[in-house]
Parts: C-alpha cells; structure tokens; sequence
C-alpha cells in the first residue's frame, strides 16, 4: 500500500492490484462536509507494488505482429517489446517518485471529492498565478518540466517579473485525485472546481493554461468568465469554422479559397477525424469494458501510446533510442503513475462524461459531439500553434474563434504534449502571453 | 472417426499415420507453441491434402490461464446503476470466478473435438473446419460460418440436428452434411501474416474447400461476419452454390440506412419497422465503440491479448441484446446459453492467441461500401431468419426488398444475435425449411 505523509484515512487510495480496488475509493468522511481543509500529500508505491507491475510485465502473453510494415494497424509490437523489456528491466520509478514529491503536493476536498494538485509559488512578489491542466493520456507528470522555469525565471532565461505561482490539480478520476463513485463529474463542473481551488488557495487574479482535456476546461473556465480569471492560453485550441466542419462531414476535400496553412490543417483534421477518434468513441461510449487495459501493464501503455499517429512515431522513435521532446522514462513515468493508482478506467471515463448521451459519438457528423468546435471564450485568450499537434492551429482561425485573442505563438517544434515535450518553448510562451496583463 | 472421412481424407491420414507423423501434426504443447502461427510440418505449394487435426491445451496453459484470472487487477465498479458504461464489474467478477474455479475446458475441448476436424491449406494459409457428413443419402452439404466473437463453438449444437434429422424431429429429407471453417485468424486456422485476408478472399476459399471436399451441390449459412462471407459467396456464384440462409440479415432499406444513425425515421413506418429502426439507432449510436476500434487500430489491442479478463470484458460486449443475456446468465438465469458455452468459447480465443488477429478482420474491411446492413443484391435463393433481439430485427418487408430471390423468411419472437448457439432447434427447422426447394 502506498505511504503518505497525509493520514492514511485522508489520502485517496492507489491500490493497484489488490482486491480491494474493485471497491470504490474508500475516503474518510470529513469534517461536516464542508471541509476546505488543505493537506500536504505525497506518494509512495511499495516495494510490492512495484515488484509486482514488473513481473506483469515480464509475463505478458503477446499477440503476433501487425500484419503490416508500418503503423496502419495500431502500435506495433516490436516498439512494444522494446517498451516492455525497458519498463522490466531498467526503468526506475523511484526517480519520477521523488521528483514529484520534491515538489509540494495537496490534497483538498472540492464539491465532494478529493482533488490532488501540485502548488508551489514563487519566491517573486506579484507572481502571476496560473492553474495548469493535463489531459489524457497524461496526468501531473506531463507538467513537472514548466514547475522551475515559470516559477523561478531568473534561473532559467527570464526576469522576476515573469514569475508564476503555478497550479497542477489532477483530474477527477486521474492519478492521486480520488475516482468519482458517481457520474457527474464532466468537464463544466470540473472547471467550477478549478474556480473553487484557485479562491481556496486565496488566488483573487490568476490565469489558466491546458492542452488536450486541459485546453477543454481551460476554455470552459473562459466560457464562465469568473471576475478572477485574468486570461487563459492554450495549446490545443478549439477554433474550427463550421464551413470546415461542414467539408470534412462532405468529405469532398478542402473548401475552395483556403490558405496554405488553412489548407494543411484541414488535412490533419481529415485523418484525426476519419482515423484517430477510435480509441475516443470506444471511451465515450463504453470505458467500463476495458478490463484489459486495467489488468494489464502492455495493455494500458499500448492504449496510452495510441493517442495520435505524430505523438505515436514520436515516442516509437524514442524506444528506437532516437528520442525527441519525450524520453523512455517520460513515457513510463506517465503510464506507471496510471497503474500504481489504478486510474485506467477512471480515466477513460471522463471521455463518458463529456460524450451528451445524444451524441452518437465524438466526430463530424451532425450529430456527434465536435472536438475543436469554438466554444465562445469570454476572456483574453492566447494561443500557440505547436506543428505536430493534432491539428497546427492557422491564425486566421484563431482570430476568428477567439474575439479577444491577445496572443499567436508558433513553435518550431512540439506536438500534442507541449509541456512535456517542449517546456522552455510553452514557457517562453506563457511569459510572452501574459505580459501585459500583469 | 474414420467412418467420416471422406476416401480422400482417409487416404491422407492413413499415408501420415504410415510415416508416424501423426503428432507432429497436431499444432499442441507449450504457449510458445499456440502463441506463433499454428505449426505445421512444410505443406508443399498446391498440396490440397486434408489433414485430420485435434488440439488438447497443455495442463500448464490451462493453469496459467486460471492463475491470471485469479491474479486480475480490477477497476472500480461503473460510476451508474445500469449497463450504459459497458461491461459492468460485477458480471465480470462473476465471470471470473466462475472461469478460475469452474469452469473445465476439458469437458469442452472433449465436446468440441466429438467431431471430426481437419485442416487444408487454401491460398497459402491452414483453415481449420470440422466436417460431419450424415449417414443419410443425398444429404445436402451446408457450410456455416461464425463471425466476432465467435467460433467453431458457436455451431456445435446445430451439427446432430442437421446431420442427424431422424433422432431431432425431422426426416432423412433434411439431411445435411456439415462443414463448419474457422475464419483465418480465429480458433484453429492459420494467422494471416500478410493483408488481404478480407471478406471476399475468405469466400472464395470457402468454395475452394467445398470443391476440395468433393461438394459439388452446396448451400452456406451464417449471421455476423459469416453473414458477409455468405452474401459474398452468393455474390462470386461459384459452381455448385445453390442458396444461403442468413440470421443476420442485410436488408436496410436505403432511405434508412441515409436516416441513420440518429434519424428522423423515415415517414410511414409499420410497428415491425419501427423496432427495427429502434435496435438500428440504438446500435449506430452506441454500440460501434469497439468495432471503430478494430476498424482502425486492431494491434493496439494488447491488453485483450495479455488479459483474460480483458479479453472477457470485450468478447462480451458485443451488442447491448447479447450482453444483458450474457449478464444475466451469470446471475444464475436459464437462457440459450449457459456460463460454460460463453467461457469455452472465451477459452479458445484465449489458448489460440487469436484476439488480435481476429479483430484484424474489421481492419480489412475497414474500407468496404456501405454499412454492415446494407442490401448486396443477393443473386441465389436465400432465407433469412429474424430473431426479436438480433442487432436489429429485419422485417419482412425489408428482407423482401433486399432480397430479390427471398425464398424463406421468419421473425422468431426470442433470441439474441447469436442464433445456432443460442436457438439451435429453431435455426436448424428454418434451415430445413430453405433449403427444401432446392434439394
């Protein structure tokens, strides 16, 4: 079992395979209810935990190749077996361990549940506060890279007056954040609960920054506009116009009159729509019947490496030993703090939550529920066009979705996990984004 | 056995038997063995021989298999009271302690291999099938073929009534001849290990081994993908295919198939109709989640492969009918299937490897026309059979449209989408029934 240094009745339970984690998560009934209490928190698997993931994997029963040379039909074994022999036999989840607990680590109770975050401030006066989400397949560990850089700038390339205060909750249902017991927990009421940490933590001013699901609700934060919420940035925007959604949907290729750069991110639009929602709609639709991905090790990463074709060569590459943006290590960090907390169907169920049950899917078509459809942001808004994102954001969308767009940057390199794969490009990003409303 | 096989068949493994390569044809042993393509001594180009084949898992599989469900890392229950999730934690707990304590795949492996099975190698890969012949005369050969998540073990109960009418209510009339293949990729037969194992290519070798068999008069039957491989059969009208008879019909009306999958309906429906139109929106709303998933990204499904209980998890989740009768099997109800018949079945998939290169056959026909109900224009006699909690029910009226040679229809009022195993006695009659007319 794990040790905290919170009570052992306080802290949410990550009991990987153990009996007791088919049971929900037991949490201590706290004080009244209305408990806004703050406690530190950290993590530490046992030895058996750990003992017993690497034995999982070194017994896993593996199906034959892919019938194809190439990526067609999903992740390929032998970047699996190169991932399996690496998590076996010389990936160290201790370091990841103490990195994040060297960092200060809370857990609070918002609307019901145990949230986890990272806080840690500067040592700057008029530090700008910033709450940074991570999406799926990620979780805090995706964001450690950009704790030092935007909270202590004078030591990496900046001035005291780019200093945040930096905010990393986990998602319900994610990592240390307790798992939801009921449903309800979609991505409006985890912005409300974003709101709620940032004034519990005496934040009257601050920003918020996210990508993937984490640029969802970072927009939704902008979508209620509470008076704190200075402005927000995102590197996954939701900017496409209804005539693209309508061509894609046509599927008679570009509309006429299209920009270069127009004209290419429809072309990403066109494969993520036609060919990467798989995994999202089996999500949506059915998350509780992915027992294999729970039960097993290979199955949980294969799943998680599975996320984007560009984000997938990127990390094949890396166990190839030509890493990019991502390491060996950056990889299994992520995916082992989802086993040790047994968070794969917690996880998978936000896309369940988010999916209205008239929606027949996430897509195109009319009645499906639309990624990157604008959503109406109230506040000052900034934006990074990352080239290997799901789709490279052109400005002339941006400026369109967003009427108070403050900022377009574009990066040279990084995709869909700009602060795990570019941090010193998303920092000089967010330093440049928010510099005026300081 | 031997008194089924056929002179050719004979010949071969009384040949084999000589040079005591018996064993070695048996593709058995350790997992590493069931885990690569099944082994096979080197068949030369164009040997058409048909070997007789048996499979026994070895004790240590077999307790390996316990052993990892018994180790399952479960999540949590669903976060709602009901099925919408997916596979609920509570049938699967169910499941797995049946399956570890229980459940005896010796009793199944015996049961399935009371019949005789063979292999032959058609275009380059081994397809397994059982084969039956009746000891009526003039009995008319039937191939029928499974689909996902199907198997050979689907068919068994329809294999006495058919080959066997006299002592199952019907007359030497009805006799058939039974050939029941494994899909490449499933059970028995050979793994792909190249592309292009895709619907019309499987039909194709379905009239292959007809014609090996010494079939010259045949008709086929199926519902999931044997469905598919059925119409496509109709559609190739190799020689001596006389009809077909399906339980899972492709009759959407092209106005309905447009309206899908969130409509309006089109106007004027009848009440048959507008169940159907329920089932369909139901399905092509909610329910394509992991074929989408085995369309697209079939190798990224490692975790079906590695864990029993995911594996379970998946084969279950089907179609919303089957599963909530699956469910409440578990519970301890009576219904057409028993907890042994759906973990015999898991079992096989299990001890063959072959959840991954099963789901591989979504991926080749990822880019097939039309929807998986959508009319083929069937050129041969067919006969449909519509059972209430199919995928969705095909009314008559649809099935008479789609069909132009409709020779046969019946709407049973019970009955999910896995009909041979579920409703034997009732597929076996409308079999009968079909295919009287063109004995």
């Amino acid at each position: 079992m794990a040790d905290t240094t919170a009570t052992d009745t306080l802290a949410p339970s990550p009991q990987p395979n153990q009996a007791q984690t088919a049971e929900p998560t037991q949490t201590a009934f706290i004080g009244g209810g209305d408990d806004t209490a703050i406690r530190p928190f950290s993590f530490h698997a046992s030895d058996d935990d750990l003992a017993d993931l690497k034995r999982r994997i070194a017994a896993t029963r593996w199906p034959d190749k892919e019938t194809v040379s190439d990526a067609t039909q999903g992740v390929q074994l032998a970047t699996m077996r190169k991932l399996a022999d690496y998590w076996a036999n010389d990936y160290d989840w201790r370091k990841v361990e103490a990195r994040l607990n060297s960092f200060p680590n809370f857990i609070t109770n918002i609307d019901g549940l145990d949230l986890h975050f990272i806080h840690v401030k500067s040592k700057h006066e008029n530090a700008l506060p910033i709450i940074v989400t991570h999406g799926w397949p990620g979780s805090v560990i995706e964001q450690l890279k950009i704790i030092e850089p935007l909270t202590d700038p004078t030591a990496f390339g900046g001035t005291a007056e780019d200093a945040f205060d930096v905010v990393i909750p986990s998602i319900p249902g994610y990592g240390f954040s307790e798992r939801p017991t009921e449903a309800g927990w979609n991505p409006p009421r985890i912005a409300q609960a974003w709101i709620t940490l940032m004034k519990r933590l005496g934040y009257t001013r601050f920003t918020a920054q996210g990508g993937d699901w984490g640029a969802l609700m970072t927009e939704l934060l902008g979508t209620i506009a509470p008076p704190e919420l200075v402005a927000v940035h995102t590197n996954m925007p939701s900017t496409v116009p209804p005539e693209i959604f309508q061509a894609l949907r046509d599927s008679n290729g570009p509309p006429a009159g299209l920009t270069d750069e127009e004209r290419h991110a429809y072309e990403r639009l066109e494969v993520f729509f036609y060919h990467g929602l798989a995994y999202a709609n089996q999500m949506g639709h059915r998350p509780q019947t992915l027992y294999g991905i729970a039960d097993s090790p290979i199955g949980l990463a294969s799943y998680f490496l599975d996320h984007d074709i560009a984000s997938y060569e990127m990390i094949a590459r890396a166990f190839d030993g030509v890493p990019e943006g991502l390491s060996r290590d950056d990889v299994l960090d992520n995916i082992t703090v989802t086993w040790l907390t047994n968070t794969a169907i917690s996880g998978a169920r936000l896309y369940w939550e988010a999916l209205p049950r008239t929606s027949s899917g996430f897509g195109i078509e009319k009645n499906n529920a639309h990624f990157f459809e604008p959503f109406g942001v109230k506040t000052p808004i900034a934006v990074t066009r990352f080239p290997d994102e799901l789709y490279p954001v052109p400005r002339s969308w941006a400026e369109r979705a967003y009427p108070q767009l403050i900022h377009y940057g574009q990066q040279p390199k990084g995709g869909h996990f700009a602060a795990f794969e570019q941090p010193a490009y998303l920092v000089e990003e967010l330093r440049t984004a928010f510099r005026s409303l300081r | 056995m031997s008194q089924e096989l056929t002179a050719i068949e004979r010949r071969h493994f009384l040949a084999s038997a000589a040079v005591g390569a018996v064993g070695a044809l048996l593709p058995l042993g350790s997992a590493e063995a069931v885990a690569a393509p099944t082994p096979m001594p080197a068949i030369a180009p164009g040997d058409t021989s048909i070997r007789p084949f048996k499979f026994r898992a070895t004790d240590a599989q077999l307790a390996d298999l316990k052993r990892r469900v018994r180790a399952t890392n479960w999540p949590e229950r669903e976060t709602v009271a009901d099925d919408t999730q997916g596979v609920q934690l509570a049938t699967m707990r169910k499941l797995a302690d049946y399956w570890a304590n229980r459940h005896d795949w010796r009793r199944g492996e015996a049961n399935l291999f009371a019949y005789p099975h063979f292999l032959t190698t058609i275009d380059g890969l081994d397809i397994h099938f059982i084969h039956v012949r009746s000891k009526h005369a003039n009995a008319l050969p039937v191939i029928i073929t499974h689909g996902w998540p199907g198997s050979i073990i689907e068919q068994l109960k329809v294999i006495g009534p058919l080959t066997d009418p006299t002592a199952h209510g019907g007359t030497a009339a009805d006799a058939f001849d039974v050939v029941i293949p494994s899909l490449p990729g499933y059970g028995f037969s050979g793994k792909p290990t190249a592309t292009g194992w895709d619907v019309p290519r499987i039909a194709k070798a379905w009239a292959t081994l007809m014609g090996r068999l010494g079939h010259k008069k045949y008709v086929a039957q199926g519902g999931d993908w044997g469905n598919a491989v059925s119409e496509v059969m109709a559609l190739q009208q190799p020689p001596g295919l006389l009809a077909i008879h399906t339980n899972m019909s492709a009759t959407l009306p092209a106005a309905v198939s447009k309206a899908l999958p969130a409509g309006p309906p089109p106007a004027g429906l009848s009440p048959d109709e507008q169940h159907a139109w329920a089932q369909l929106t139901d399905f092509y709303q909610h329910g394509l989640g992991y074929a989408n998933e085995m369309s697209q990204r079939p190798q990224s499904l490692y975790g079906i492969a590695d864990s029993p209980a995911g594996l379970a998890a998946w084969i279950l989740d089907h179609d919303i009918q089957s599963y909530r009768v699956i469910a409440k099997v578990f519970d301890g109800a009576k219904d057409g299937l028993t907890r042994d018949d759906i973990l015999d079945n898991i079992t096989l998939y299990w001890l063959t490897n072959t959840a991954v290169s099963s789901a591989r056959l979504y991926w080749e026909s990822r880019n097939g026309k039309g929807g998986f109900f959508d009319p083929r224009g069937v050129p041969l006699p067919t006969g449909v059979s519509a059972f209430r909690e199919e995928i969705y029910q095909a009314p008559e009226s649809w099935a008479r449209t789609a069909y132009p040679h409709l020779v046969f229809y019946r709407a049973h009022d019970r009955g999910t989408h896995f009909a041979a195993w579920e409703e034997p006695q009732l597929l076996t009659e409308d079999l009968r029934e079909t295919f009287r007319s063109v004995r």
